[in-house]
């Protein structure tokens, strides 16, 4: 038997977050019934004319930099002829030849912990186009209907080099450039609203095999779960059929959910001939020097680079780094706790933004293979609909447990009562939790010499070298204060009267 | 310059036009003649030179990003052969 | 008054001698009673068009109001070639496909002459989607040469050429993608202008050849044109391709002298080809432009033979994508009967379309598709560009350019449509100028063979209409070809 190695490529379609089409002044809100955003142009009336949006091109500078791919000072809009329903004007406006981006790369993460390694994913290309129309299939006395509310709306097409080598790796891919597209606010990434999609080229070859195999396509992959799945079955497919003498031919393939089955589709029947020929009812897009400077200037500080400033300044791991820069909420969100609770506790700051804020992150946005996401929502906020416990009170939290007012478990308790009651002050939570911590040392003392005097047993266990008995002592006492008293004051004063 | 009646077929199939047989053989015919025609273009030595798309040197104008568009599905309907619930209706289409 | 100019029948307008809906009416009656033979018009809507007539006798245009509301061309009438989207007038472009199809919306064009004042007459018949050069190829049937009914009136603005010719209109718009409104006037003996491209918006013009189209005026003179062109020009942010330039008053240098005026004649367009009796009629307007001071030199346009190859490589690749939304979905003809979506669409365009319409789809399709695109395609628009730089250097020599607008006067009906291509090569001398994206226009020159009118090509630099116009008027102030009637009309 021979090992088999796997190649992806992705293409994927970025909804650029736009107010109107990208050749048309149709709104793009998502939503409306069935055609009441299809102007003149979207409908493809005799006559119409395309004028390109400026936003949208705004939006592919803003891409081409974060990716450090070439911003093409020139680009040409192409059209590509095919009919489709969904396709009003029988062609797609699309970039063919000159796309508007070529280059560039994603680092992309795999494995967790000490474990994790990065690689960079080149990009071949990233250029602009409209979207088409939708069909629903739904019964209409047998016919399909056609929305064309969506017609026109711009996109982004970015199309990796086929350098990904397994479902994981390409699914990293689909989930860096998914948190990219949302960290440089080009793209909502609502992925059930279908903004951000995925079509997967796969193919396999012998291991060694310098040739690429003949890949088929998966279209559509709107979920990064299914693209898992999609990717699995259609590498195990591909690979039943050469081993049992079947040679793959260049296909089309949609995913079943249901069935978890990749299948060919019969509509794309006719060899594909798009006539490729520049859209002559548009100029060349000139994009300037300046205008790329003036976007650079005003780009944020990017994952990447962020991840690095984290490691260097703050000493995180880069798995630590990483993961709180696996998406702008997140990072933002860290990044404000430090800035209140102060850089000398940021270790402690990521610790409680990676395991407490992310578990906790349930009813927020979360993707589908059960990653917590700490979205921008639409208006440009970090995510506060995902975490429900403000960057500021997390590090007045945090300020309370260096300066020992509370416990490491107090402060736990505390978090669970900030995410889940009503919105109250850190201190407020404190005290009507009672999870102050005992600090007054007369009342410690008398607790310890009860507790001592209950327990002559580990006292003598102790004094006879047993360092478990003193932990048990610790124990008692820490029962006996409720919790309250400060484990730390304990040990000391325990050590002090024992030695005593 | 050859065209075959497949070539014929092929073409007619990209652009959605029916042919009979009849028509296609015609048809045929007159696209050879005027393919044979244009072959001349064939002769002339480009090299070196750009293609030119449009006649006048100028770029892309851009437009603003603003909603200047409002529904007007009834009158645009009101043109559509086959409409139902605001949607345009066609044959089913088998993905 | 139907011979009256645009300015006479401003002032008459002016001065109250005659109201819009008069002058409204006087027309409608003249298509009534001589459209029928010539089928000049597709569609008239006497009622639109008298609401339309009353509503300029009552608004400030046509002096009654300050003078900043005034406007020159208010009240009088104008008929719109059936490629232009009228708002609520049945919209064709010449085709079954589009036989039932009321334009939800007004072209640019429209807009800015219905703004102007002008009142719509109705729509002008066409060769389908513009594609001819004899108007035969319409679904509505064929205009008739107002010179001889047994001719053709030339193509694709044929029903515009013939409606000014038989005086059924003071004023048409027209368009013109290999010739299309010079050929006609040539033809049909009256005078046309094709700006330079993206001088006049595209916006609702239905789309042939998006990269040459353009829109213009036809009239009975270049002082006419003129008006009308001031009024049709101008930036449109809805056409990537329209210019955005100063407003230009058109009729600004008309009265200008022609002493010093260099003329070029390309001897490309003076060898075989032109039939003598159009050579005889431009060799004398040539002649009579020497008498008003003009000198001629000879240049050369030496990739002139390529221009009609390289159209009919880049016109058809154009056309068989705009024409792709043609489909049966959203508006238009659908076939009645198909078994399932690719029969529909392959039965709706088989029957929507003419023969020729189909013929160029499926050459631009052809010469778009695999392994054909760099041989033809891209190689026709390599050949664009010698053909523009031609121009560029012939330009260096003279001012304007002139020559035949057609190599013979109106042919009779068949004699050219068993031959496509002896059919394209109608408008040799034509092609090459939107190509190049120069203006050019035509104005009538003489009478050939069976008293037919010959018309004067003058093509100008880009940008230079009011030279070419200010060229054509000087010598309709010495001539009278343009003011010659047909037989029968009047």
């Amino acid at each position: 038997m021979k090992s088999w190695e796997v190649v992806i490529g992705l293409e994927t379609h970025a909804q650029l977050r736009t107010r109107s089409k990208i050749f048309s002044g149709s709104s793009v809100a998502f939503g409306a019934e069935p055609n009441r955003q299809a102007s003149a142009v979207d409908i493809a009336l005799p006559g119409v004319l395309p004028v390109l949006n400026r936003e949208a091109v705004l939006c592919a500078i803003k891409f081409g930099l974060a990716v450090n791919g070439n911003i093409a000072p020139r680009s040409v809009f192409a059209r590509k002829n095919y009919f489709y329903p969904d396709l009003p004007k029988g062609y797609q406006i699309s970039q063919f030849e000159l796309p508007v981006v070529s280059g560039g790369g994603l680092a992309i993460r795999l494995g967790q912990g000490d474990e994790m390694r990065e690689k960079l994913v080149h990009l071949t290309r990233a250029h602009l186009e409209e979207d088409a129309g939708k069909s629903l299939h739904e019964d209409f006395h047998g016919k399909t209907g056609i929305d064309l509310n969506r017609a026109g709306t711009p996109l982004l097409e970015i199309v990796s080099e086929p350098e990904m080598r397994s479902s994981a790796e390409a699914v990293a891919y689909a989930k860096a450039l998914h948190a990219l597209v949302q960290w440089i606010g080009i793209c909502d990434g609502n992925m059930q609203e279908g903004s951000f999609r995925c079509d997967a080229n796969v193919s396999v070859r012998p291991l060694g095999q310098k040739e690429f195999g003949t890949r088929r396509e998966i279209k559509n992959l709107n979920s990064f779960r299914f693209m898992q799945q999609a990717i699995d079955f259609e590498v195990q497919w591909q690979i039943n059929e050469i081993e049992e003498g079947r040679a793959i031919r260049q296909a089309t393939v949609l995913f079943d959910p249901d069935s978890g089955e990749t299948r060919a589709m019969r509509s794309k029947e006719d060899a594909h001939d798009y006539r490729y020929f520049p859209d002559p009812d548009l100029l060349p897009l000139e994009i300037t020097p300046g205008w790329i400077e003036e976007v650079r200037a005003a780009l944020p500080e990017l994952p990447q680079a962020m991840k690095a400033r984290f490691e260097a300044d703050y000493g995180l791991s880069a798995y630590d780094a990483a993961t709180l820069t696996a998406s702008r909420g997140m990072a933002d969100y860290f990044s404000r706790t430090v800035d209140v609770a102060g850089r000398e506790r940021a270790k402690l700051c990521a610790n409680w933004v990676i395991n407490d804020v992310r578990r906790f992150m349930t009813g927020g946005t979360r993707d589908d293979v059960g990653e917590p996401v700490a979205s921008e929502v639409r208006d440009g906020t970090p995510g506060r609909d995902a975490i429900r416990v403000s960057a500021e009170s997390l590090a007045r939290l945090i300020a309370r447990i260096t300066d020992g007012t509370i416990s490491n478990a107090g402060a736990k308790k505390a978090f669970v009562e900030l995410w889940t009651g009503p919105q109250l002050d850190v201190d407020e939570v404190i005290n009507r939790l009672g999870l102050k911590q005992m600090n007054d040392g007369g009342a410690l003392e008398k607790i310890i010499d009860e507790v001592l005097a209950a327990n002559a047993k580990s006292v003598e266990e102790y004094r006879a070298g047993k360092e478990k008995a003193f932990n048990a002592l610790v124990g008692q006492v820490m029962k006996a204060s409720k919790g309250k008293a400060n484990p730390q004051q304990v040990g000391e004063l325990l050590k002090k009267k024992l030695g005593g | 310059m050859s065209l075959t009646p497949n070539d014929v077929a092929r073409i007619a199939l990209l652009s959605r036009i029916e042919l009979s047989p009849a028509e296609a053989e015609t048809t045929r015919g007159q696209l050879i003649g005027i393919l044979g025609f244009i072959e001349q273009l064939q002769a002339v030595d480009t090299t070196g030179i750009e293609p030119l798309a449009h006649a006048v040197d100028v770029v892309q104008r851009l437009r603003p990003d603003q909603v200047t568009e409002s529904d007007r599905r009834e009158a645009f309907q009101a043109l559509a052969p086959d409409v139902e619930n605001g949607l345009y209706l066609v044959p089913k289409v088998i993905e | 008054m139907i011979n009256a100019s645009l300015k006479q029948l401003a002032a008459a307008l002016a001065e109250k001698r005659i109201s819009a809906v008069e002058l409204a009416t006087l027309f409608l009656d003249r298509i009534e009673r001589l459209n029928p033979a010539l089928n000049a018009f597709i569609t008239i809507d006497r009622e639109k068009t008298l609401a339309q007539a009353r509503a300029v006798d009552v608004s400030g245009k046509l002096g009654a109001g300050d003078t900043a509301q005034r406007s020159l061309l208010a009240g009088i009438p104008l008929a719109h070639k059936d490629i232009f989207c009228t708002e609520g007038w049945r919209t064709t472009c010449g085709s079954k496909m589009l036989a039932n199809f009321v334009s939800p919306y007004d072209a640019h064009v429209v807009e800015k002459l219905a703004a102007a004042g002008m009142v719509t007459l109705g729509k002008l018949n066409m060769d389908e989607f513009a594609m001819g050069s004899s108007n035969e190829t319409s679904y509505f049937g064929a205009v008739k040469n107002p010179w001889d009914r047994a001719r053709v009136p030339g193509g694709s603005s044929g029903g515009s050429a013939a409606a000014i010719a038989a005086r059924l209109a003071p004023a048409v718009t027209g368009t013109d993608t290999g010739g299309s409104i010079r050929q006609p006037a040539a033809l049909c003996g009256l005078t046309g202008l094709k700006p330079t491209y993206g001088v006049v918006s595209r916006y609702g013009m239905i789309a042939f050849a998006s990269s040459l189209d353009q829109a213009g005026p036809m009239a009975k003179s270049a002082e006419d044109c003129a008006l009308l062109l001031t009024a049709m020009a101008g930036f449109d942010s809805r056409d990537s391709t329209s210019l955005e330039r100063p407003a230009e008053d058109y009729s600004r240098e008309l009265e200008k002298p022609l002493s010093g005026l260099k003329i070029g004649l390309p001897k490309e367009f003076f060898g075989e080809g032109m039939e003598p009796d159009v050579r005889a009629a431009v060799d004398a307007a040539l002649a009579e432009y020497r008498k008003l001071g003009a000198t001629t030199v000879e240049v050369s346009l030496p990739n002139s033979a390529l221009s009609v190859p390289a159209y009919y490589v880049i016109a058809p690749a154009e056309a068989s994508s705009n024409l792709s939304r043609f489909d049966g979905v959203r508006y238009g003809y659908r076939a009645p009967e198909y078994s399932d979506l690719a029969d529909m669409y392959s039965k709706t365009r088989a029957q929507g379309f003419g023969a020729e319409v189909k013929r160029r789809i499926l050459i631009g399709s052809y010469v778009l598709s695999h392994g054909y695109y760099d041989a033809y395609y891209l190689q026709a628009q390599k050949i664009r560009r010698l053909i523009a730089a031609d121009f560029s250097a012939a330009f260096g020599e003279c001012d304007v350019i002139m020559g035949p607008t057609a190599p013979s006067v109106a042919f009779a009906f068949g004699a050219k449509s068993a031959d496509p291509v002896q059919m394209y090569l109608s408008d040799i001398y034509t092609i090459s100028t939107n190509l190049a994206g120069l203006p050019g226009m035509s104005l009538p020159c003489g009478f050939g063979q069976g008293g037919l009118p010959v018309g004067l090509q003058i093509i100008g630099r880009w940008f230079d209409e009011a030279r070419m116009l200010n060229a054509a008027h000087q010598y309709q102030r010495v001539t009278d070809w343009h003011t010659r009637l047909p037989e029968g009309v009047q």
